[in-house]
């Protein structure tokens, strides 16, 4: 007897679905142990989890707002993904967001209120976008690796945004912590149900459709796609690859930065220091999972919310150590990561080596 | 002699696609035992089944009377079946030494280098093979990359060579080469299985035909029952090879004119040297020549792909050299090595999407920036059925199709496009006898509509039959014209070896 693996041409619809679902299982059952360990009652901790998260409208909203900022990220990593192009740097290109868009949230001066939130929206897109753009121009022109430049530009850009925030944008008013200045009334998203929850969320679904739109309905999405798959044959055909490789990395960027500007403008209502507690970083773990379409980062993104906001209620209720709630969300990952494998490879169990 | 190898019911799926459906065959020790079937008719799934790279849903492989399961090639190869893949699995940079020793089981010591060596070096002489064990392999031809394949097989003893289109990628000379290598190695007991789509060389060289039709088996021939007609009624079956008629063109205009190109290669050498030429309106220009005097060079610079480092190539009188318009202009067609991820198809994309990789933005397809799926499609489901291209399930990628039938996609796209120039390099390569025709009928009938094809081919007989003028040409530079209806191969043949003129301009 031997095990084999064997690629799959084609992975059935079926598998892909149920794949995650079953891993998520295995992962909880794992995860049971630890939780066991620590003399807490699984089935009631994965209750907790659920209740905190989905069970009430305060849950579910904080669960959404958690949602928000990682879409936004995921899909710009994922827009890229489709290029094979590898953008490391949506933490960054976050903090740059929350950064143009609190520059014009605090100086701008405009009165009205969808204005502002048009220029806030600009800033923040632009922002991200150049930043990101500077790692595409480097890949284009001169074949500068994007992984090491994107990385390295997210330490740049939080360090921007704590020199602001410490320094010379710090609220007079806030007894040296390192924030601004509260935005006013114009600078601000909607918010429903009086919960924290707000437009920003209703945002990000509806730049995840247009996405989608984008990458299956017009000549561009066809174009990247092309351009993904072989780039060679592109340039055969055509098109003009240096460019699409700008474009992409600024758009995955500029989409990022929306996150920022949804932070501040709905959440946080001023830009200070840590806006981002990592979402860029798991928006590349989103995108991997969500296998580049816009639609399973919606999903995905909720999956993580749901643990963000479960991890903490665990913390809370049972005195769990943060490592604790950290592991859990690793283990749940790293079934994920493995169903994708199961999903692609076909394990057999063969009789024989050679002469049966 | 007892069969040594016996294939029985074989039967392989994937999804929406029957590729093997009930094949069974035996080779015998020492003997060549042919391939036959259309493309995509599962050869190469058959040879990827055999050598452990696939597992089959049902049905056994025997050997010497064994039942056994391969896993991977590993297995196959330590029961002596080898295969030697087109596309190399060789390390550029790497001697052919070192490549041969990359491939051994036991990878030997420093010690017994010299003992090693020594036993390549004999297997060399003994096939009068020409080929230096010192040279990187980059710098070698795809016909001596070849060997090395070969040789790796040998070194280890393999019983049964398995080859699938070895000669597609092979000059008419290096082929007679491989032939006479093969004979030796069949004298000496072992067993060849042979892929290959030109009749000829089936008919040369081997011993039994097995012919395979859509996943079936559907006859063995011993030498001396089977004919080239026989064979080809066999393997199409009531399908009927496409008629079509040469008509001379009469125009004298010149639609493109080449004038002093030089391209160097990678190696810094001059792949053109001061290349001229003269193509008509609506003519077929044949360009004949050793493999390896410029062909490809020729084809690359003219769709764009190497740039001319002096001399103009001039639509009408527009200098398009280096412009881009010369996209718009000329479109390229070219053999596909077996090696998918080449140029010409975004192996992960469908068929339908690589259809109008060039066209995608014309009004046809797209709305503004919207893209016509329903266009897209029809296109698709016409071109599918004109080229008789086999696909699996609507939308799945071009990656799965046979060889000769991501090759049917590429001529499809590149002539729906109405070019006014041509390019067509080795295009009939690799594509079973009946598409082969129908790319000739394809390009006959652009010929008619005004289209100007320079169609690069080592087949003097496709030449002769499809040309109204032929260029020869010798070491990157025209030797001269000669009327295909007015010249004989011997002369062709002199001019290729640059020993003769032909008629100027
Ligand atoms: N990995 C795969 N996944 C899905 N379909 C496949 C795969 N490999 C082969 N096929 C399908 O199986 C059929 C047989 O393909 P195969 O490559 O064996 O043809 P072939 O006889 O070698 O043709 P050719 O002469 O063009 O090389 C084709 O229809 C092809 O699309
Ligand atoms: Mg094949």
């Amino acid at each position: 007897m031997k095990l084999i693996t064997e690629r799959r041409e084609i992975s059935s619809r079926l598998l892909r679905f149920s794949a995650p679902i079953v891993s998520i299982a295995i992962a909880l059952f794992v995860a049971g142990f630890l939780l066991l360990a620590s003399g807490v009652n699984p089935l009631e901790a994965y209750r907790e989890i659920i209740i905190e998260s989905l069970g009430s409208i305060y849950g579910l909203s904080e669960t959404l707002v958690k949602t928000t900022p990682l879409i936004f990220a995921g899909l710009g990593v994922s827009l890229a993904f489709r290029m094979q192009i590898w953008n490391i740097g949506a933490e960054g290109q976050i903090y740059m967001g929350a950064l143009g868009a609190s520059g014009v949230a605090l100086f701008s001066g405009i009165g009205n209120h969808w204005l502002m939130m048009g220029a806030m929206f600009g800033a923040a897109f632009l922002c991200g976008g150049l930043w990101a753009g500077v790692a595409g121009f480097l890949r284009a022109r001169w074949k500068v690796n994007e992984v090491i430049v994107t990385l390295l530009m997210n330490y740049i850009a939080i360090l921007w945004v704590d020199y602001l925030v410490y320094g010379p944008w710090k609220d007079p008013k806030g007894f040296n912590f390192p924030l601004t200045a509260q935005f006013s009334d114009t600078a601000r998203l909607a918010e429903y149900f009086n919960t924290r929850l707000h437009s920003g969320f209703f945002l990000a679904i509806f730049c995840a459709l247009v996405l989608y739109l984008f990458m299956e309905r017009t000549v561009w999405g066809y174009e990247i796609k092309v351009i993904g798959s072989n780039p060679k044959a592109a340039q055969y055909a055509g098109m003009h690859t240096g460019a699409a490789i700008f474009f992409v990395l600024f758009l995955s960027g500029a989409i990022a930065g929306i996150a920022g500007f949804s932070e501040v403008a709905g959440l946080q209502h001023r830009l200070q220091h840590g806006i981002s507690p990592g979402y860029g970083y798991t928006a590349i773990i989103i995108a991997w999972l969500a296998k580049r379409s816009a639609i399973g980062v919606v999903i995905v993104s909720f999956l993580m919310g749901i643990l963000l906001v479960g991890g903490d209620s665990l913390q809370l209720l049972w005195q769990l150590p943060v490592a604790f709630v950290y592991a859990f969300q690793g283990l749940i990952l790293f079934f994920l990561l493995a169903s994708d494998f199961f999903i692609q490879y076909r394990v057999k169990l063969v009789k024989g080596g050679r002469h049966a | 002699m007892p069969d040594f190898l016996q294939i029985e019911h074989i039967r392989k799926t994937f999804p929406g696609v029957i590729a093997l459906d009930d094949v069974s065959f035996s080779v015998t020790g020492g003997e060549i035992h042919t391939l036959l079937g259309e493309n995509g008719a599962g050869k190469s799934t058959l040879m990827n089944v055999l050598t452990g790279l696939y597992h089959p849903d049902r049905g056994e492989i025997r050997i010497d009377g064994q039942k056994v399961g391969f896993t991977s090639p590993r297995d196959s190869l330590s029961c002596g079946i080898g295969m030697v893949h087109q596309h190399f699995m060789l390390v550029p940079a790497h001697s052919v030494f070192e490549n041969i020793l990359l491939a051994l089981d036991n990878v030997p010591n420093l010690f017994n280098r010299k003992e090693y060596r020594a036993r390549i070096k004999q297997l060399i002489d003994q096939f009068g093979l020409d080929l230096d064990l010192d040279s990187p392999v980059w710098k070698l031809s795809i016909g001596a990359q070849q060997w090395i394949e070969l040789i790796k097989l040998l070194m280890r003893d393999c019983r049964l060579l398995i080859l699938d289109e070895p000669t597609a990628v092979l000059t008419p000379q290096e082929a007679d080469r491989l032939f006479s290598v093969l004979q030796q190695l069949k004298q000496q007991g072992k067993s060849i299985i042979f892929i290959s789509h030109k009749m000829r060389e089936v008919m040369q060289i081997s011993d039994r035909v097995t012919i395979l039709k859509k996943g079936h088996s559907i006859a063995t021939l011993e030498r001396g029952s089977f004919d080239e007609n026989r064979l080809a009624s066999l393997m199409i079956g009531t399908d009927q090879i496409p008629e079509w008629q040469k008509n001379l063109q009469m125009s004298e205009e010149i639609v493109l004119e080449i004038q002093g190109l030089s391209v160097r290669n990678d190696r810094g050498l001059s792949d053109l040297d001061s290349f001229d030429l003269k193509l008509k309106k609506g003519e077929i220009l044949g360009i004949a020549g050793v493999a390896g005097n410029g062909q490809k060079a020729l084809a690359e610079v003219l769709t764009g792909l190497k740039s001319a480092s002096q001399g103009r190539i001039m639509a009408k009188d527009k200098d398009i050299t280096h412009s881009d318009a010369k996209k718009a202009y000329i479109a390229g067609i070219a053999h596909i090595p077996e090696d998918r991820k080449s140029i010409g198809i975004a192996p992960d994309m469908s068929v339908d999407e690589n259809l109008i990789m060039k066209s995608f933005r014309n009004g046809a397809f797209s709305h503004w920036i919207f893209q016509d799926k329903k266009a897209i499609r029809r296109n698709a489901a016409e071109k599918i059925d004109q080229f008789a291209i086999k696909t699996g399930p609507d939308g799945s990628p071009v990656r799965y199709l046979s060889g000769g039938n991501i090759q049917k996609v590429i001529i499809a796209r590149e002539l729906s496009e109405k070019p006014a120039v041509l390019v067509a390099l080795y295009p009939t390569r690799g594509l079973d006898i009946g598409s082969a025709e129908y790319v000739h009928k394809v390009i006959a009938d652009g010929a008619d509509r005004g289209m100007s094809t320079i169609l690069i081919a080592e087949d003097l007989d496709e030449l002769l039959k499809l040309s109204d003028r032929i260029a020869v040409m010798f070491r990157g530079q025209l030797v001269g014209y000669v009327d295909p209806r007015n010249t004989t191969r011997e002369e062709i043949g002199l001019m290729m070896s640059g020993e003769k003129q032909g008629v100027a301009g």
